[in-house]
């Protein structure tokens, strides 16, 4: 039986001890009511290892496997490798992974399993922090916001530097399908999942996911404020197919709601409005989403 | 086969499997979330259409879809985070203060 499109069926459990609204927790039931049962997840350390593993008690109806910080990547090359030899190659194997073991720590390895090309999809519940060793920034962090290694203060704007591009890295690399996701259009999430999961290869999806604890925001807002990152064009989601760009949402510059709308809701942007307005950093912001979309529509249009 | 989960090591008198390994059985259930919760969700039976938005962006996957294709919150692991009550398009879900 299925709701909406998403099959009934859950893989994890609930009992599992995310915080309340936890974006993360959903983004983990979509991405295996995609997976389904024939499925081996691979887990780094991180927020979802944590809260879903409170050992002897566990929140999976799945396979799972839990490696170190670093090597989900090559933890899941193995494990397709061997599946290979053991002729079962219908198994799906799947990387969950935060945005610090993905953009950060596991780098390496997850360049180097896609370099190989083993049959796997990576799969970053990306929450923009070390969220569960207390919000200190990743490679993920997007521009201003505070985090507890890049505070806010007279002298700073907190984070100072630009999100990392990690979904054209991977594109980079070869890599069939790449694309980014939102908890907040859970429908469109689950196709993109789904379709990840069915191409052969190295496949990537980067899953925006809110952080009530770490973007200090009301518990109740996580999909509004999911689906605000997207229509804003802070998060656009779009497709990387065989190479070519598919822009999913927003379908134009104009249409884009502006940027305040996103980071007024959110405490970890609560500087750029308190105790005076930051003009200056609202209007770099928004002009840096618009060349984002403008960029990527433009590959649109060129058939790149 | 090896069965990993029936060999017992002891560590600090207690037992534990090698390796950590646990049956995929989804036992966190044991412990009930709901005690975290402050506001509980309240839904308007009459006003709920069954579209099911509210089971698709449950953080923790404890609303259940009854006979009747309406939708009720299971309260034993509801955290009372409300997303049901934000998103629900005929606003059929309301959240209440819990008392003692």
């Amino acid at each position: 039986m299925a709701i909406l499109g998403l099959p009934e069926e859950e893989y994890f459990s609930y009992g599992h001890r995310a915080c309340a609204g936890c974006g993360a927790a959903l983004a983990v039931r979509l991405i295996t009511k995609a997976a389904g049962r024939n499925s081996i997840i691979v887990e780094p350390t991180g927020c979802i290892e944590v809260v879903s593993t409170p050992y002897p008690e566990t929140a999976w109806k799945l396979p799972w496997v839990h490696g170190a910080f670093e090597n989900a990547a090559s933890i899941a090359s193995g494990v397709t490798s061997a599946l290979k030899h053991l002729g079962k190659e219908d198994v799906n194997v799947i990387v969950i992974a935060g945005d610090g073991a993905t953009y950060d720590i596991g780098f390496g390895h997850l360049s180097g399993a896609f370099e190989r090309g083993h049959n796997f999809t990576y799969i970053c519940y990306d929450n923009e922090a070390y969220m569960n060793t207390g919000i200190q920034r990743s490679g993920a962090t997007p521009y201003a916001a505070s985090t507890t290694t890049t505070p806010s203060g007279k002298e700073s704007i907190g984070k100072q530097e630009w999100k990392k591009d990690l979904v054209h890295i991977l594109a980079a690399h070869g890599s069939r399908y790449v694309a980014t996701a939102s908890i907040g259009y859970q429908i469109d999430a689950y196709k993109k999942i789904k379709r990840a999961i069915e191409t052969k290869g190295p496949t990537f999806v980067n899953l925006l996911a809110t952080c009530p604890t770490g973007w200090r925001t009301d518990i109740s807002k996580s999909i509004e404020i999911a689906k605000l990152a997207v229509d804003t064009g802070v998060f656009p989601l779009y497709e990387i197919v065989d190479g070519r760009h598919i822009v999913n949402r927003p379908k134009s510059i104009e249409e884009l709601k502006p940027v305040e709308e996103y980071l007024r809701m959110q405490g970890r942007y609560r500087h750029l409005f308190r105790p005076e307005r930051n003009e200056e950093a609202i209007n770099f912001i928004q002009q840096r989403v618009k060349e984002n979309l403008r960029s990527l529509l433009e590959h649109v249009e060129k058939g790149l | 086969m090896i069965n990993f989960e029936n060999i017992k090591l002891k560590v600090n008198d207690k037992e534990i499997t090698i390796g950590a390994v646990l049956e995929s059985n989804g036992s966190v259930s044991n412990l009930k979330t709901g005690a975290w919760r402050s506001k509980r969700p309240v839904t308007n039976l009459e006003k709920c259409t069954g579209c099911g938005v509210c089971w698709s962006l449950c953080p923790e996957g404890c609303i259940v879809k009854r006979d009747n294709g309406k939708f009720e919150t299971n309260l034993d692991y509801c955290k009372g985070c409300g997303i049901c009550a934000n998103e629900c398009p005929t606003n059929a879900i309301e959240m209440l203060m819990e008392e003692k």
